[in-house]
């Protein structure tokens, strides 16, 4: 068996407060491969966000290895931290966070920049990544002018464009009516059938459904594990 | 340089480029979003910039000035008059000079009378400009009409080309002839061959006698744009009554210079009966007098700009500081999303210090505007031709930039050590 895509080592974080420790993960490890479609669930403040944070390389662990593709990246600085996020990761937020006065082409185009793409290069790219979640006679228009499930659209595609290697969504359908939600839940589903590592936090047994192994998360720690029949597996 | 090494290279051009056009759009947003706040920073900027640039317009409108004053006479030469040549040494009492008596033109006459050490003694008045016709062109109203005596020649540095110059009868007999500058000459003649014809100046007639020898170099065309009719002439047609004249003075040599000034000195004092000890109830100026003058001016000027584009830029800082850490502020999610997406700590400083430039830069090009049309309005009063202080623009815009990224640094450093993950949680 090759490598694992995720590799996480007896992971621990822990947040200091006044003189208080918080226990967000207590020595979790975990192996998630490439094309893998997860989905964590528990309840709030049990520390989905917290992993999927480290995940993401947007933090890093109290103690315990982290090896990406191989790599260890637990004790990276800033700078490399930055480039795997760029190279590597796609992050999908529950407020969308896009930028509130730039146009969709341009959010899109946003991780390019920091890859050092020149502007017709980002163009080419953006315009494409946007045609494959179908917003191209939005493109430039403002988040304030798109509908939420537009919006989050815009989100995936900006996730997206880099091709990275896991896509990380933290409550995508949160904020959406449950309509929309299952229309990005279609597209993910779309994505993950065409290889994509698909990592997503939700607390909804119906979002969680759609993938194919849950993971459970409760006080810091892995509950429960189980690799499942994805729900829209038609045959064909 | 290996391909590599080029590829990265490139790369990292894009990414600053990129910065810079973000930037831009991030400040103008934030002038957009907080108008009274940025343009009350603004203004402390254009100020700052405003007052460099104006002064130093002007300042060298004035050098200009000078300059043309000290091409305007010879080696070893001076000029009595009653005005100062320029009214900068700090006590600006022209109604103590308005009281001073008028070099009349016997009282000048008596000097050149007297005088035995200057190898030339002139009498000069300056006329109003005006219009000046041949039967082949007109000029614009804008040609220096000068007064003089033979001896003015070799003082103020006139050397006849073609024709002759002004001698005594022409004085003695009030006749209507005159010497022209080349550059008139060109104007007003443009076929060549001015002596012998006439030109028709404020409704008379004169005849040209004589062509002066162009200087050439720099400003020579305003210098040379000039008609000189005998002195009693001048004085006939346009007056005697209330016109202080110039008496000019050339030495026999830099060694007799001292002496020369120090005998007409005590002519004019006598003449004007200036008690023993009281100062001189005129003014004589030389090449060098100008010059110090003018260096004690430009020295003090000088420093009241930088005192005072210091505080404006001072001040403008502090605002550019306040509005910098607004946005930062405001920006606490973009940035988060930045980061996210593998934006450097180094990207979202020099995006922030980028931005606090670019503020700047809109105050600090509208004050470079406004100060070249302040400084040239002194040029436009006296007649001097647009000066464009291309290396003071340049230094003012530096200097904004400077402002900016000395006051952006805080801010922007605050920015890019911003966590992550709290700043995408922020609400
Ligand atoms: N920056 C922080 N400082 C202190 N405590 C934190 C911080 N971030 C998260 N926590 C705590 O860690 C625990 C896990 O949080 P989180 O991962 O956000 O939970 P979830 O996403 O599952 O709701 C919670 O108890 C939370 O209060
Ligand atoms: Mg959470």
């Amino acid at each position: 068996m090759s490598a694992p895509l995720i590799h996480l080592e007896s992971i621990s974080r822990r947040y200091q407060m006044g003189g208080e420790t918080i226990h967000a993960l207590r020595e979790v490890s975990l192996r998630i491969n490439r094309g893998e479609y997860v989905a964590i669930m528990g309840p709030s403040g049990s520390g989905k966000s917290t992993l999927m944070n480290l995940i993401g390389c947007l933090d890093t662990p109290t103690s315990g290895r982290y090896f990406l593709n191989g790599t260890d990246v637990s004790h990276m600085d800033d700078n490399r931290l930055a480039e795997v996020r760029n190279r590597e990761i796609g992050f999908v937020f529950q407020t969308f966070n896009l930028l509130p006065r730039s146009s969709a082409l341009h959010n899109v185009e946003l991780p390019l920049i920091y890859a050092g793409l020149s502007a017709e290069q980002r163009r080419g790219i953006a315009l494409q990544a946007i045609r494959d979640v179908g917003l191209e006679d939005r493109m430039h228009h403002k988040p304030n002018e798109l509908s939420g499930g537009q919006r989050q659209r815009v989100a995936v595609a900006r996730a997206l464009v880099n091709k990275p290697s896991i896509l990380l969504a933290d409550e995508p359908t949160g904020n959406l009516d449950s309509k929309t939600g299952e229309e990005i839940m279609a597209l993910f589903e779309n994505l993950s059938r065409r290889g994509n590592t698909i990592i997503l936090v939700t607390h909804e047994e119906d979002i969680a459904r759609h993938a194919r192994r849950i993971l459970r998360i409760r006080d810091g720690l892995i509950a429960s594990d189980e690799s499942r029949e994805p729900l829209h597996e038609t045959a064909g | 340089m290996t391909p590599a090494a080029r590829n990265h290279r490139r790369a990292a051009l894009q990414i600053v480029l990129a910065e810079l056009r973000e930037s831009l759009f991030m400040a103008l947003d934030a002038i957009r979003a907080h108008k009274l706040r940025s343009s009350l920073t603004l203004l402390g900027v254009l100020i700052g910039v405003f007052s460099i640039i104006a002064v130093m317009t002007a300042l060298r409108v004035m050098q200009r000035n000078v300059e043309r004053e000290l091409s305007q006479l010879g080696a070893h030469s001076f000029m009595a008059h009653k005005f100062p040549a320029m009214m900068f040494q700090g006590r600006p009492n022209w109604w103590a000079y308005r009281q001073r008596k008028d070099i009349t033109y016997a009282m000048a006459n008596e000097v050149v009378r007297r005088a035995t050490l200057p190898t030339a003694v002139g009498i000069e008045a300056v006329f109003w400009g005006g219009q000046v016709e041949s039967r082949f062109a007109s000029t614009a109203p804008n040609v220096q009409l000068y007064g003089e005596t033979p001896g003015s020649f070799p003082v103020r540095n006139w050397t006849v080309a073609e024709g002759r110059s002004l001698n005594d009868s022409d004085v003695e007999d009030s006749r209507d002839v005159t010497v022209i500058g080349a550059s008139l000459a060109r104007t007003v003649f443009p076929f060549g061959d001015a002596l012998g014809q006439s030109l028709k100046l404020n409704g008379i007639h004169y005849t040209v006698i004589g062509v002066l020898e162009s200087r050439g170099g720099g400003a020579e065309s305003d210098q040379e744009n000039i008609a000189i009719v005998p002195l009693t002439t001048g004085l006939d047609r346009f007056g005697r009554w209330h016109r202080s004249l110039n008496v000019l003075v050339q030495a026999d040599g830099a060694d007799r210079y001292e002496d020369t000034v120090d005998e007409v000195t005590g002519i004019l004092r006598v003449l004007r009966k200036v008690p023993p000890g009281a100062d001189n109830d005129f003014e004589i100026t030389s090449n060098d007098s100008l010059i110090a003058q003018f260096n004690q001016f430009t020295r003090a000027v000088r420093l009241g700009v930088a005192v005072v584009s210091s505080i404006a830029l001072l001040a403008a800082g502090i605002g550019i500081m306040n509005i910098m850490l607004v946005s930062v502020t405001e920006r606490t999610r973009e940035i988060g999303v930045r980061r996210a997406v593998g934006a450097k700590k180094r990207n979202v400083m020099t995006q922030f210090i980028a931005e606090a430039v670019v503020l700047c830069q809109v105050g600090g090009l509208i004050g470079v505007a406004l100060g070249l049309i302040g400084g040239n309005v002194a040029g436009v009063l006296l007649k001097l031709p647009l000066v464009l202080p291309l290396d003071w623009v340049v230094l003012g815009l530096v200097i904004c930039s400077v402002v900016g990224v000395v006051f952006g640094t805080y801010p922007a450093w605050r920015a890019a050590n911003l966590d992550p993950v709290e700043s995408l949680r922020y609400e």
